[in-house]
């Protein structure tokens, strides 16, 4: 990889993490579309509870600290962290599967 | 637009369970044959970024907001087969660890925000490219114009599937209105923020650009 393409992805980063940890600082907290149509017209109560509520990332916030903004901003980087680790695994893998065809490696 | 367990019976989230599945694992293989090695970390960057701007929920209305669903920015981005398996990472982590989207329900959101959000919405912006004058400026344009339709494209997704199997009495034909009616206003959002992100990326490194590539391609076919 060039040294300019580490720049642009490291750019790339910088602006990800300042979304994460400073921007959805504003994020609206009123219902999304689909959220919003479900209430208006009566069917949001159809909707059962998700499975994986105790989870420590669960709706967006963690509780690492006692302020919801830092915890909030902790579970986005967290997010970011965990979709940039298994999106760089897959499309590795996707890459590495096409190229090793039609012998299957396994490790 | 994360549909959550319940609003779809069991029968018909399982349905497009395995049509998601197999839809997947046909994307990878195709963005296997055309990913080269340097667009590997790109893509995972475009995943992350989607992730972080989906957290940021703009007002759309009095009482409603709206966030990037980003099919036709990554599909922009990276192509359109990547940018279905970008939208279905995304979506997995959102449901396994942030309890955002059903974990039944995720068949059926990897074939709206995906299916027909990137790769549906890459053929809209595939589209608008041959109708605009042939300049580099059009690329973002036409990203931005097809982010906007593919929101209400997605939601049309919504509503087959809530056709074929809803749990709510609810009319189809009020559930079509409302979703038509709030998703066009949400894709205006949708199609601004992919405007700017791609004239971002574009201005500073063009190379990397799925989407400029068609646009060279297309430039090339008119002066031939």
């Amino acid at each position: 990889m060039s040294g300019n393409n580490r720049r642009f992805l490291l750019g790339g980063i910088v602006v990800t993490l300042l979304v994460a940890v400073v921007v959805t600082q504003f994020s609206s907290s009123d219902p999304d579309g689909l959220e919003y149509v479900a209430e208006q017209e009566g069917f949001a109560d159809t909707a059962e509870e998700h499975d994986l509520t105790e989870g420590p990332l669960a709706d967006y916030t963690t509780d690492v600290t006692s302020n919801s903004r830092a915890n909030t901003a902790i579970a986005a980087v967290a997010g970011v962290g965990l979709t940039l680790i298994i999106g760089y695994g897959v499309f590795w893998l996707a890459r590495r599967s096409n190229r090793s065809r039609p012998e299957s490696t396994t490790r | 637009m994360h549909i959550p367990d319940g609003f779809i019976n069991g029968a018909t989230a399982a349905g497009f369970g395995v049509a998601a599945a197999g839809g997947l694992g046909a994307a990878i293989r195709q963005t296997g044959k055309y990913l080269s090695e340097r667009q590997v970390p790109l893509a995972g960057l475009v995943a992350a970024f989607v992730f972080a701007a989906q957290m940021v929920n703009f007002p759309v209305v009095s009482g409603m907001s709206g966030h990037l669903l980003g099919g036709v920015l990554a599909a922009v981005l990276v192509g359109p087969w990547a940018g279905f398996v970008v939208l279905s990472v995304v979506l997995f982590v959102q449901s396994l660890f942030f309890a955002d989207g059903g974990l039944t329900a995720l068949g059926l959101n990897i074939v709206n925000l995906g299916f027909l959000g990137a790769v549906g919405g890459y053929a809209v912006y595939r589209t608008l490219l041959r109708l605009l004058p042939k300049r580099s400026r059009s690329t973002v344009l036409a990203a931005g114009i097809a982010a906007g339709i593919a929101v209400p494209l997605a939601a049309m997704g919504f509503v087959l599937q809530y056709a074929i199997g809803g749990t709510s009495d609810v009319s189809l034909q009020v559930v079509f209105t409302a979703m038509m009616g709030t998703h066009i206003l949400i894709g205006i959002g949708e199609g601004v923020i992919t405007a700017m992100v791609v004239a971002a990326v574009v201005s500073s490194r063009p190379d990397l650009v799925y989407g400029v590539a068609e646009y060279t391609g297309l430039r090339t076919e008119a002066m031939t």
